[in-house]
């Protein structure tokens, strides 16, 4: 479980994040959910590391992630995986060697066990035959698909994914959300997507968390989505059923 | 607080420089990135180096022999002016500032490209030091590769030399080469290379640096693999004149 409590952060001077607190349960897929510039993709970085936020605690099933010294933050982030919006594969790297690469950095695999992996996690996704493509020769679905095969190759406990559905087709999309749900459910992660794509939330969030300019407006579970009460909320899915 | 933006760049440099300069993560994937990136710098640059090293030395021969041309000077001179401008000066300086512009574009636009497409957020989220994974090797080789292009410029310029005299019959090649065995003075090269070595590192960790902190998109990699060549090239320019300075006088 993944609990932020009161997570601040301001660039410049502007507030970007002010006060959120949310639970995120292991074996659930949580959405986070809002509009465009609301500090989604802000406080997802500051979940896996990349910004320190200004206050505020994250911890990782009781691990307060701001606190810990270097080389344990360095384990934890072995425990997490995470799927960019534009799948963030390595360029000079084939697919193989892309989702071979944390096995190569951080275990003592012999070359048949990397392969067998890598050839476990392409399949789990449905790759076959991509083992020698470069990122430049493949769809922006597929680089999705490698991006959650790398994401899965070192078994991790919690599985970010920002904007897993962006600039894909309708029936790719379907497709992506579907591994993640399996996937979330099959290795018992915790699993925090990032999304404004409300279709995929009523299809396979469990716990969402709405937020709007920096701040969370409403969490609670997707059947209470509706009902709400908070008129942000209620504009931004009705903006969306009507798109 | 714009007046202290140099220096706040400059902080950021040297906490850029402290981070790359750490244990690798692993040090097989850290020396196969090493060994490719040593003949990468090194036999892609090879052919501009040669190319602009013959000329430098041809070019050198015909401007001081016509300035000899006449004088009671004896020929025998002409080689060693030569020889000695090309390892004391040009073929350190010129191969660096060659190098600044292919070398060092190359490593920011390259890690400017890894960083806005989120290739170094990526690793950060692994747990691999992001900073060292990236820019350490292309340092460490750049430290390999350079100075050995620059010795080979210091040949391939004299031999240049040779050829513009054996052209332009200003002076006879036997002439020309007597003057290059003339006085050698062997502190010259390490003086050579040691400005090769300052160079490389200026422009390898200088250019990795932009490339690290490019933020943006594509105008914004372009921007950095300039900024990247342009502070290389003062960079070399500045050194070159105060590791002269301190060990030629």
């Amino acid at each position: 479980m993944i609990v932020l409590t009161d997570i601040s952060k301001s660039f410049n001077g502007r507030s970007v994040l002010n006060q959120i607190s949310a639970k995120f349960v292991k074996g659930k897929c949580s959405f986070v959910i809002g509009a465009s510039g609301g500090g989604k993709s802000v406080l997802m970085k500051c979940m896996v590391g990349l910004i320190e936020p200004d206050s505020g605690i994250i911890d990782f099933d009781n691990r307060d992630f701001l606190r810990l010294e270097y080389s344990q933050k360095k384990e934890l982030r072995q425990e997490i995986g995470m799927l960019f919006q534009g799948g963030a594969l390595f360029d000079s790297l084939s697919v193989e060697d892309n989702v071979a690469f944390p096995l190569r950095m951080f275990t003592n695999m012999n070359k048949s066990e990397m392969l067998d992996r890598v050839n476990f996690c392409l399949n789990r996704v449905k790759l076959d035959n991509v083992n020698k493509l470069f990122p430049s020769n493949i769809s922006g679905g597929m680089k999705k698909r490698v991006g959650i095969a790398r994401a899965i190759a070192m078994n991790p406990k919690y599985l970010f994914c920002d904007e897993p559905n962006s600039g894909l087709d309708p029936l790719t999309s379907r497709v992506i959300d579907e591994l993640i749900t399996e996937i979330t459910e099959e290795y018992n992660i915790t699993t925090i997507i990032n999304s404004h794509d409300i279709k995929s939330v009523f299809d396979m969030g469990d716990h969402i968390v709405f937020i709007f300019k920096g701040r969370c407006l409403w969490e609670g579970h997707k059947s209470d989505l509706k009902r709400s009460n908070v008129p942000e909320l209620e504009q931004f899915i009705a903006a969306s059923e009507f798109k | 607080m714009e007046k202290f933006t140099f220096v706040t760049r400059f902080g950021s440099y040297l906490l850029f420089l402290a981070t790359c300069f750490k244990k690798p993560d692993k040090w097989r994937m850290f020396w196969k990135s090493f060994f490719n990136e040593v003949y990468k710098m090194g036999n892609d640059s090879f052919g501009i180096v040669a190319i602009i090293s013959l000329f430098i030395g041809a070019v050198t021969v015909i401007q001081f022999g016509s300035q000899l041309q006449g004088s009671l000077v004896p020929m025998t001179i002409l080689g060693r002016i030569v020889r000695d401008a090309n390892i004391l000066e040009f073929s350190p300086t010129i191969v660096a500032l060659v190098m600044a512009g292919k070398i060092g574009s190359n490593i920011a636009s390259e890690i400017g490209t890894m960083k806005v497409s989120e290739q170094i957020d990526a690793l950060e989220i692994m747990g691999v030091n992001a900073a060292s994974y990236v820019a350490l090797p292309k340092i460490l080789a750049s430290l390999f590769a350079i100075p050995a292009l620059v010795v080979c410029s210091m040949f391939l310029s004299n031999i240049g030399g040779a050829i513009s005299c054996y052209f332009s019959e200003m002076v006879t090649v036997d002439t020309y080469i007597q003057g290059l065995r003339m006085d050698f003075n062997g502190f010259f090269v390490t003086h050579a290379l040691t400005k090769a070595f300052f160079s490389s590192f200026l422009i390898s960790t200088i250019s990795s640096y932009n490339g690290y902190c490019t933020e943006g998109g594509a105008l914004e990699v372009g921007a950095a693999s300039t900024m990247a060549v342009v502070q290389s090239c003062l960079a070399v320019i500045f050194f070159d004149y105060i590791l002269t300075q301190i060990m030629l006088y």
